[in-house]
């Protein structure tokens, strides 16, 4: 349980997908301008990240990995260069389907979320996820820990960024850093401050 | 209608993909401690944007609209893969630094943007090459801030001595900052600066403007 709890913290705040790893930076830059939307996306990456990196786990370790296929009898085959194309297909097929469910059963979270589920097939954070499990080799367990923990340090990172850029707006910025270079130097600084928590041993 | 050479040059310098776009940043901060590995950072991601422009645009016509992205997203992890594959036969100790870099290349704003945005609606051969035109201006940038970093950060360039350190009897401290994440986000945000002052038709208007100071007669 321990060890879980220690994962847990080391992917929210020490590996900060966003902030130390620099995922899903497009979004992050795009999408930080109003809290409100910031905490909308944030939500749909934790739920996303939570269910595609155990449901990668698992197509990893049960098709892909060298001698995986052993259940079927078929002990010499190592598909694992087919890692890629599956995961992005499986995290497009896994927004889909979260899609059309969220619209039939929670249709009050499926407008809140609007625009931005579509959005977060390409969104660089929950590829970044899966390849960081396959490349660790996390167990199921730790990796829907790790899932959701990269989820929530991201969603951590974006809807502090949206709190800064919405008092930022009413200061007297350079002509050429207005907007684009204001905010990169902006994160930059907030990336120096989760630097601190580097020194933690878990 | 633009010709070929106008087609190469924009995207590098007057609609840069980093700067100017906004897309794929992800990449361009984390790869770019030492200018080897960004060297090859480069060359992955420009063989792919051209390529993957290239093949879409040719099969344009037949795909249907409705699915149109899986159909995109199939041939960019195709290339990736090719990619990848070939870097972990020719230069293994790179593709272990790159590590899950090479593999988010398919989700690269700057091919998926440039595969929606240009290569669905253009004939092949312009497509490749503005696929080769938003690869070389994301190299540019990439090149840019690893040279920085390398250079200061450790004294080094592409792992070749240029400033001796003190640590080995030379007379350069190097400034550790420059080896961590957060100084990428510096340079790429003073780079966008030096950019948009040289070309002032790119600065964003600001959301918000202070009023004039207006002394309390002249309001009168």
């Amino acid at each position: 349980m321990e060890q879980y709890l220690s994962l847990f913290i080391r992917a929210v705040f020490i590996e900060n997908m966003a902030l130390a790893f620099f995922l899903g930076m497009c979004t992050f830059l795009a999408i930080s301008k109003k809290v409100e939307a910031a905490i909308g996306l944030g939500i749909a990456v934790i739920v996303v990240l939570t269910i595609t990196v155990p449901v990668n786990n698992l197509i990893y370790n049960y098709l892909l990995a060298d001698g995986a296929l052993a259940w079927a009898g078929l002990p010499d085959v190592d598909l694992s260069f087919l890692g890629l194309l599956s995961y992005i297909g499986v995290i497009a097929a896994i927004v889909q389907i979260m899609e059309m469910f969220l619209d039939k059963y929670v249709p009050v979270l499926y407008n809140a979320l609007g625009v931005f589920l579509p959005l977060i097939t390409v969104n660089c954070a929950i590829l970044g996820g899966v390849l960081f499990m396959v490349e660790r080799d996390y167990t199921f367990g730790e990796s829907v820990v790790f899932g959701s923990g990269a989820g929530v340090g991201w969603a951590l990172a974006i809807v502090a960024l949206a709190g800064i850029r919405e008092k930022l707006k009413y200061s007297d910025v350079p002509d050429g850093l207005q907007g684009l270079g204001i905010t990169f130097i902006t994160v930059g600084l907030m990336s120096l401050g989760f630097m601190s928590f580097g020194g933690m041993n878990l | 209608m633009m010709t070929m050479k106008e087609t190469l040059v924009t995207p590098i310098f007057r609609d840069n993909p980093i700067a100017l776009q906004i897309l794929g940043i992800c990449s361009a901060l984390a790869v770019t401690s030492s200018l080897q590995v960004t060297m090859v950072m480069c060359i992955a991601l420009t063989s792919v944007v051209a390529f993957s422009s290239l093949f879409i645009s040719a099969i344009r016509s037949q795909i249907p609209s409705s699915i149109r992205i899986i159909v995109q997203m199939t041939i960019i992890a195709s290339l990736v893969i090719v990619v990848d594959q070939v870097l972990k036969a020719v230069a293994y100790d790179i593709s272990k630094q790159l590590s899950v870099f090479v593999g988010l290349i398919i989700t690269n704003c700057i091919v998926m943007g440039r595969a929606e945005a240009y290569a669905m609606k253009n004939p092949p051969l312009p497509s490749f090459v503005d696929g080769l035109g938003n690869g070389l201006g994301y190299s540019v940038v990439l090149l840019a801030v690893a040279f920085f970093r390398e250079l200061f950060g450790s004294g080094k360039l592409f792992g070749i001595e240029i400033l001796p350190l003190v640590t080995e009897g030379g007379w350069y401290n190097p400034n550790g900052l420059l080896l961590l994440p957060p100084s990428a986000f510096f340079l790429i945000g003073a780079f966008i600066w030096i950019l948009r002052s040289v070309d002032k038709k790119q600065v964003e208007e600001p959301d918000f403007r202070i009023a004039k100071h207006t002394t309390a007669e002249e309001g009168a």
